[in-house]
């Protein structure tokens, strides 16, 4: 199946290891991902707070170039995920944004019909259109022994019709479970993890994040697995940060939901952008996962 | 439409609420459930919470609504618009009252405004954000005490191929720049 490829800006650096692992798990199930050419920033939540019709064209323009041979996009990042889907509803729902829009469009010789393209989550692919018995049959590493915190966090499941259950998602906690981990409780995995407030207000960003580290470590999960580039910066990179702000020891790795698939099927650590974390992964994840294999 | 919403509709704030946010019409079902607010992450750091703020947008009293500190705590979570029974577009309100409070620069202690202008000029020169040019021209300008505590967290983001030194410019800038100069010129949603 082909599809088209929006990897968002986080994707190409700060959160390369989520592109590689998306790239290379998509490769070993056949999906080929097209990357939008010349795609555009979508301005995550900073273009709404200044401009809502900017907002809304500068977003558009990537429905736009979607290659007109394909009618699906994956979007790995929630932001841009959320943003694209958006933009979207907002064009069906509302016949005189989209004439707007596309005026905007226009002065850049575009046009984009709402509905056209449809806009898919990684996980919604493996998990609607692979499904239990293709995953399974994939496994080379099982994770069996592994404590796993499923986090989802918001933009991705809520509003626009997203990809799970608002309120208590569990497409994560089901694949992981097919894979053999164990997936522990984490009622708080569909919180927020306080986006852009670490660059606004520590003390109530910090509390944000140190509410979902508690939560992990009271249900002893050895490792956060997350879908966004956002909540994987604030948990992994920040931990030390609200560690010293709150006299907390928490250890807690965080990694993409795509690098843990890629190590249950076998593929290359260092391909999967394995030791970009702050918070090192490896050694936690390696002695969980031969103390099984030697048992 | 019954005679009572129709007399919430006289407050010219309300009205004004409705020609910025796609949806906001809806305010007039609002229930005062406070579904709202009890599912914000930061609801009990905001001065009104989301229900009050909405109650006091069909009062019309629109001062006090933009000098609040509540949209600027606003995550954009959606926890609210996913719960609320009437389906109001919450979040998209917070992101209509930041606009309004932004052009008549209303918004008190909060830095928010200015990284939000700092990341949407970046995207506007180059296609990309730029994470190390948002990062120190924000901090520089707003926060340079703050920048001291980031140090050691940016050298470790550095040492780990996670900060890029350059930006990245997309090659039809010139088509974004036209994208956006339209809409600044048609000026707003409706």
């Amino acid at each position: 199946m082909k599809y088209a490829y929006y990897p968002g800006c986080s994707l190409e650096c700060n959160s390369a290891a989520y592109d590689h692992s998306v790239r290379a798990v998509a490769d070993l199930l056949g999906i080929e991902l097209r990357e939008i050419d010349d795609w555009n920033c979508c301005g995550a939540t900073e273009y709404f707070t200044q401009d809502e019709l900017a907002a809304c064209a500068v977003i558009a323009r990537n429905l736009a170039l979607v290659d007109p041979q394909l009618d699906q996009v994956v979007a790995p990042c929630a932001a841009c995920y959320l943003n694209l889907r958006k933009v979207d509803h907002l064009m069906q729902e509302n016949p005189e944004l989209e004439s707007k829009v596309n005026q905007c469009l226009a002065a850049g010789k575009l046009h984009y019909d709402p509905g056209r393209v449809r806009v898919r989550h990684l996980l919604d692919l493996i998990y609607s259109d692979f499904g239990e018995a293709t995953l399974r049959d994939k496994v080379v590493q099982p994770l069996t022994g592994l404590r796993v915190a499923c986090y989802y966090g918001c933009q991705i499941v809520r509003p626009f019709h997203g990809t799970d259950n608002p309120e208590q998602p569990t497409k994560l906690d089901e694949v992981f479970s097919w894979l053999g981990a164990e997936v522990v409780d984490f009622p708080v995995k569909a919180h927020c993890c306080g986006g852009h407030m670490t660059q606004i207000s520590e003390p109530q960003a910090f509390e944000m994040i140190r509410r979902l580290l508690a939560n992990a470590e009271e249900y002893k999960a050895d490792v956060i697995v997350t879908m966004c580039p956002m909540c994987q910066l604030n948990l992994d990179a920040y931990q030390a940060r609200v560690n010293g702000f709150f006299h907390t020891d928490y250890k807690i790795p965080i990694i993409f939901f795509t690098q843990l698939l890629g190590v249950a099927f076998g593929l290359d650590w260092k391909k999967l952008g394995f030791g970009k974390e702050i918070v090192p992964a490896e050694p936690v994840l390696r002695r969980k996962l031969t103390a099984v294999a030697a048992a | 439409m019954v005679g009572h919403t129709l007399e919430l509709r006289g407050s010219p704030f309300l009205q004004e609420i409705i020609r910025e946010v796609p949806g906001g019409e809806r305010i007039v079902h609002c229930l005062q459930c406070g579904t709202c607010g009890g599912s914000c992450p930061n609801g009990a750091d905001m001065e009104y919470t989301p229900r009050t703020i909405l109650a006091m947008i069909t009062a019309n009293q629109r001062d006090k609504v933009l000098k609040a500190n509540t949209m600027w705590f606003c995550v954009s979570c959606y926890s609210c618009v996913s719960r609320c029974p009437q389906k109001i577009p919450i979040t998209d309100i917070m992101y209509g009252l930041k606009r309004i409070s932004i052009r008549e620069k209303a918004y008190q202690e909060t830095d928010a405004p200015a990284l939000a202008k700092t990341f949407t000029d970046l995207l506007d020169k180059y296609g990309r954000s730029f994470e190390l040019g948002l990062a120190s021209r924000y901090y520089l300008f707003n926060r340079p005490l703050a920048m001291l505590k980031m140090g050691p967290m940016g050298l470790s983001m550095f040492t780990r191929g996670r900060m890029s030194l350059t930006p990245t410019r997309i090659r039809n800038v010139d088509q974004l720049q036209a994208i956006i100069r339209k809409a600044r010129e048609l000026g707003g949603v409706s």
